[in-house]
């Protein structure tokens, strides 16, 4: 099993999910998230006072999933998150050592 | 001092209300019904200022910001009353100042003054408007670190020792009226004064911890607008309001700043698009206040393309000032109270002497061949300066000996509005 994290623009959220449910993931968590990458932040303007602002908001989304979706869902946050501008994100790929289902304790992919 | 009010409250006790005094002509229904509509118009511009300014600080300083304003509506209202109408129009001392004959509004009743058409009361409460909004003016330069005892203190006595003096040698029958030197509604006496004062003060406290290298963003601009909105709608009063009566001057001011406003927002909004690249909403309604500001002096004497004029140059020379002028320099005027309110005043006392026209107002101006006007204007520009620069500066060291002007690095980094107030702005739990 595989945890997919990925750190999307916020107003992709709803593509990123539909092109993840159709590739059959059972479940997903998001955040509302503040960082910055490559892209650093934004200035601001007020009154000719130039400010930076360093951390912008994005939505980091979680799934857990099965080793033989890992390609697939990774290729629909690719596709579905994409703009082509800077600032479009990251996906961070780890393995998940078990997985309990906390209501009917079944352990693996049995729990996903 | 002392001595002035223990001589105020006698007088207060001898007055035993208010007399009917037994000059003066007739009241007019017209001219006294738009003065009471005036006078509750600038009534609302002080908490209408409020949260303009309330909009452009911290959000941990928002209440605080307002509360400045606020209270000085609270205080002044009661000092003007006392002592503070007296000072302005009371019986002449040398061009100065005036008498203690209207303490505590003994002889000021509901009979109009001679040449006028409205109850000497109501004379009393218009003028009592714009005494509350100088101080509150003032405010912004000094948002974010003043000590509110500090605060209250140097507002009464800036109100006491700077704003009734001026007021008198402009509208009084003080030496500036004497003179002949033109201020329509306040260029001199509200803008001017409260814009030099502001910048002496944010000199004289100094900057905001972290200034300017911290980012400090407005909390709130969309409080901001409508603090706009209600000065740009009060000022209809203020400026329209300052004719004294229902009638065409009263009409030429209400269109001249209505078109002075809208022409500085519009400038401002696009030099700044020109200059930096996006035109901002803070810039639209910056803009706004400084074409209200410069067409004051004027309302009443210039035309309406003439109004235009005075607003585009608000509009340039207020955005200079903010965006160029006050960031090479280096002080905090934390929310431009002398870039637009000192410069704009400025420009506006100049081009009054330029833009004024006898078939308006009665008096030409350089451009309508009386170059002697913009001499008298400069007068009155220069005058207003030193007094209100140089007395803001006495007070300011007198209330830091007796009070301390600053909060504690403690509060100003904790916030105003918990540390001197125990309350929040926004709480979203």
């Amino acid at each position: 099993m595989k945890k997919v994290e990925a750190i999307i623009k916020p107003f992709k959220l709803d593509e990123v999910r539909d092109a993840l449910n159709s590739v059959g993931i059972k479940g997903m968590t998001v955040a509302e998230v503040k960082g910055f990458g490559r892209q650093k932040g934004h200035t601001e303007l007020y009154r000719g006072a130039e400010y930076t602002v360093d951390f912008l908001p994005k939505v980091k989304v979680e799934v857990v999933l099965e080793d033989d979706l890992l390609e697939e869902a990774v290729n629909a946050i690719r596709k579905s998150a994409y703009t082509g501008k800077i600032g479009d994100g990251k996906i961070f790929i780890s393995p998940v050592e078990e997985v309990i289902r906390i209501r009917t304790g079944e352990t693996g992919v049995d729990a996903l | 001092m002392i001595r002035l009010f223990v001589l105020s409250f006698l007088l207060i006790l001898g007055a035993g209300g208010t007399a009917l005094a037994a000059d003066g002509g007739k009241i007019d229904s017209g001219d006294t019904a738009w003065l009471l509509v005036s006078t509750a118009l600038v009534m609302l511009m002080t908490p209408g200022l409020a949260i303009f300014y309330g909009g452009m600080t911290r959000r941990k300083n928002v209440l605080n910001t307002i509360m400045l304003s606020f209270i000085t509506l609270a205080m002044i209202s009661v000092q003007w009353v006392l002592w503070g109408y007296s000072l302005s129009f009371g019986s002449d001392i040398g061009g100065l100042v005036g008498g203690l004959d209207y303490i505590g509004l003994k002889g000021v009743g509901t009979t109009p003054q001679e040449g006028s058409t409205i109850p000497h009361l109501l004379f009393m409460m218009f003028q009592g408007m714009f005494a509350i909004i100088t101080p509150a003016l003032i405010t912004g330069a000094f948002v974010e670190r003043i000590k509110f005892s500090a605060f209250l203190l140097f507002t009464l006595l800036w109100s006491t020792i700077v704003y009734d003096p001026l007021a008198h040698w402009v509208w009084g029958g003080g030496w500036l009226m004497d003179l002949g030197a033109l201020d329509f509604a306040g260029g001199t006496v509200v803008h001017i004064s409260s814009g030099v004062s502001a910048l002496v003060a944010a000199l004289v406290i100094g900057r905001r911890r972290g200034y300017p290298y911290e980012a400090m963003h407005p909390n709130n601009l969309p409080l901001t607008l409508i603090g706009t909105a209600l000065l740009w709608f009060g000022w209809f009063g203020f400026n329209a309001g300052s004719a004294l009566a229902s009638n065409g001057s009263a009409v030429n001011a209400f269109v001249t700043t209505n078109t002075a406003a809208a022409m500085a927002a519009f400038t401002w909004t696009i030099v700044e698009w020109f200059h930096r690249g996006k035109p901002t909403l803070l810039g639209a309604a910056s803009g706004a206040v400084a074409g209200l500001v410069a067409i004051t002096p004027a309302a009443g004497f210039v035309g309406p393309i003439s109004s235009i004029i005075i607003g585009f140059g608000a509009g340039v020379l207020c955005y200079l000032a903010v965006v160029l002028i006050k960031p090479s320099l280096g002080y905090d005027d934390s929310l431009d109270v002398f870039g637009i309110h000192g410069v704009g005043g400025t420009w506006g006392a100049i081009a009054t002497g330029l833009f004024a026209s006898a078939a308006v107002g009665g008096v030409d101006g350089l451009f309508f061949g009386n170059p002697g006007q913009l001499v008298k204007q400069i007068i009155g520009v220069v005058a207003t300066y030193l007094f209100a620069g140089i007395v803001t500066f006495i007070l300011l060291k007198v209330v830091d000996l007796l009070v301390g002007l600053r909060v504690s690095d403690e509060e100003e980094v904790t916030g105003l509005d918990i540390s001197l107030h125990g309350e929040e702005g926004y709480r979203l739990s």
